[in-house]
């Protein structure tokens, strides 16, 4: 049998070793399980896994993706280093985007540079007052912010049903349940920055926004304290750190980066806002975020794999007649296994004497 | 508006349909958390539960096995679940999360092929004369069999954590496991077996959502049934009996919404529709409110790791 030993310290080895084994454990999992379903699984792993990072097309898709995941990821690994649960990103990112889309419909066939920053400054402020119900709850009433953002969800998936039918339906769209396509104008639409990445403005703000969250969490007291209360809380609360504040600050930041990556969604790549404008960023970059060890670094390179996932899914879907819901598999197996290895980092496994 | 279409018994006969799934994940729920393990997987295990039992209905052609299936089911995904927070160590709250996205998608691909098919028919449980009782025939006397085995089961875990020695030594494992270890009771092997539970439990709620309630298989449905369980878990302040009373509650608001959605009035239909995850939030942040007696009712060692070298 085997024992588990506690280590002395956590092993820095381990630590980054992990990911890369819980990737490599879910290809070799999921070639077993595309053998069952009768598909070619050394196909369905090149698909999966390299050829998003090879072919031309797929790279200029990747950022178009990782950008929301890596965006959402951010916001949520500031929460999750602090024990805040913010686990309604997706109503949050659909907030995002009604607030500042609404602003885009508002101000249709005005013209200026300023436009799109202030439908991304409405879409920040969305997703963050969104994401303060739970906060307020949690801080004056002590509810289970898990629970209520999540609850929150639903609720902004009819939120964002109802304006499609309601308030921001384009009155010349034959009635359907679908706002006008913000990227029919040039104002309204985020040009490209690089695009044989698919990076664009969106992109390249979530890379700015990468390096202040390192920046918070490296070098600011407020990210030391955001650490700390993770950590140990009875310490963080004797150091004079305020719960309240903590909490509020975690479930703000993240409100308001999955806030706006719903706008640069909206105005990069879907253009209108409809009943299934969530496609459930909000929830794999929960994932993203463990697979990243809540480091914007990891956070960078975890969204880029991630994306992959998804492109290469795509392209499995129609090259190997892959079910759509395959990629979900993969990505939960991965947090699974990740979790599994994570073990590694504070226990030494011991052949039990 | 023509409010003769709303038959008061007819509601109550659909209420408790409604209310069972919610009522029998939150009771699996409820004696996980009184172990002292936070299961935040059970949107993943009633989806799996869900499609099990479709499947196992469909195949065999009796929605007994069916349940019985997607029991299994259920129980088998929380063993993932069990096994990675009882014996690695990880993390119950990412770990939940994971079963649910992992859940999710693992029915959705099992159920691709089973789509607008329809399930064996539950029969009804008619007792002798008493079904055709007016009123109290509909109400009482002509349920399917998962509505009186609720029931049952309601009183039976009531009676299984007040009543025997084994309940008694799995609240011990969740109020303080440091010292259920050290009167020599295995902890994880009981929180294992408590997990394993609730994935039934949620396995028959789901199952009873996709073969009764709706009676189809569609990819995601069960549509937040499974957060709104561990909610009344709270609100039901770890109490069996106090879970009935919050699922037929919730039950009853869910078809008061249907029903004015089908009444027509001027709302539109998707604000209806979000009424159920409001009044959860309103109903968590009232239990909450009062801390003192928030934490008394909580199981003390809830969500907590526990490793015997400590």
């Amino acid at each position: 049998m085997l024992r588990l030993e506690q280590r002395q310290q956590p092993s820095k080895i381990m630590l980054y070793i992990t990911p890369v084994l819980a990737v490599v454990a879910t290809m070799l999992v999921g070639a077993a399980l595309f053998m069952v379903m009768g598909i070619d699984p050394l196909k369905a792993i090149y698909l999966l896994f390299i050829d998003p990072f090879v072919d031309s097309y797929n790279l200029s898709q990747l950022f178009v993706k990782a950008s929301p995941l890596i965006l959402i990821a951010m916001g949520l690994s500031i929460g999750f280093r602090a024990g805040v649960w913010n686990i309604g990103a997706e109503g949050q990112f659909i907030m995002g985007a009604i607030a500042g889309g609404a602003v885009g419909l508002a101000l249709w066939d005005t013209q200026g540079w300023w436009l799109l920053p202030l439908m991304a400054a409405a879409a920040a402020l969305g997703g963050a007052l969104w994401a303060m119900i739970p906060a307020l709850l949690k801080i004056k009433f002590n509810a289970n912010e898990i629970l209520v953002s999540l609850m929150l969800v639903y609720v902004a998936e009819n939120i964002i049903a109802a304006m499609a039918q309601g308030p921001l339906r384009d009155p010349d769209g034959y009635g359907r349940p679908v706002s006008k396509n913000l990227e029919r104008h040039d104002a309204t639409t985020l040009p490209d920055v690089f695009p044989s990445l698919g990076i664009d403005a969106g992109g390249v703000v979530m890379l700015l926004l990468l390096a202040a969250a390192f920046f918070l969490l490296q070098k600011h007291a407020m990210g030391y304290q955001i650490k700390l209360t993770g950590e140990s809380p009875r310490a963080a609360r004797f150091a004079g750190v305020k719960p309240g504040v903590i909490i509020a600050v975690c479930l703000g930041i993240s409100g308001a980066a999955a806030g706006m990556a719903g706008l640069f969604e909206l105005t990069g790549a879907a253009g209108t806002l409809s009943a299934d404008f969530g496609v459930g960023y909000g929830f794999t970059a929960i994932i993203v975020a463990f697979l990243g060890r809540l480091n914007p670094v990891g956070i960078l390179l975890a969204g880029v794999v991630l994306a992959g996932t998804y492109i290469g899914g795509e392209n499995a879907q129609f090259a190997l007649k892959l079910p759509a819901a395959a990629v979900t598999v993969f990505q939960g197996m991965m947090l699974f296994f990740l979790l599994g290895f994570e073990i590694l980092i504070n226990y030494r496994v011991r052949r039990a004497t | 508006m023509d409010f003769s279409s709303l038959d008061p018994v007819a509601m109550m006969v659909l209420l408790i349909g409604a209310a069972t799934p919610i009522m029998l994940a939150a009771l699996g729920e409820l004696v996980v958390e009184k172990s002292g393990v936070l299961n935040l997987g059970v949107e993943g295990m009633m989806i799996i539960g869900a499609v099990c039992g479709f499947i196992v209905a469909v195949n065999t052609d009796s929605p007994m096995l069916g349940l019985l299936g997607a029991a299994v089911g259920g129980a088998v995904v929380s063993m993932l679940f069990a096994f990675l927070t009882q014996y690695l160590l990880s993390n119950q709250v990412a770990t939940g999360l994971a079963l649910t996205l992992f859940g999710l998608g693992l029915a959705a691909l099992m159920g691709s092929s089973y789509n607008g098919i329809r399930p064996p028919r539950m029969a009804r449980l008619d007792i002798g004369g008493l079904s055709d009782l007016p009123v109290v025939g509909k109400l009482f006397f002509s349920h399917d069999p998962v509505i009186y085995g609720s029931v049952a089961l309601v009183f039976a875990v009531w009676f299984f954590l007040n009543r025997t020695r084994a309940g008694l030594v799995l609240r011990a494992c969740g109020e303080n496991h440091d010292a259920a270890h050290s009167l020599g009771y295995n902890v994880q092997l009981i929180r294992f077996g408590a997990i394993m539970f609730g994935g039934a439990c949620a396995g028959l709620g789901g199952a009873y959502v996709s073969l009764v309630r709706v009676p189809q298989w569609t990819e995601g449905m069960t549509a937040g049934v499974g957060w709104i369980a561990l909610a009344i878990v709270v609100f039901a302040a770890w109490k069996p009996w106090r879970v009935i009373l919050g699922a037929y509650m919730f039950g009853g608001l869910t078809i008061l919404q249907l029903s004015l959605q089908a009444l027509g009035i001027h709302i539109s239909g998707a604000y209806l529709s979000m009424t159920p995850y409001i009044v959860t939030i309103v109903v968590l942040v009232i239990m909450s409110a009062d801390r003192k007696k928030a934490s008394l009712n909580a199981p003390a060692c809830l969500g907590k790791s526990f490793h015997a070298s400590h």
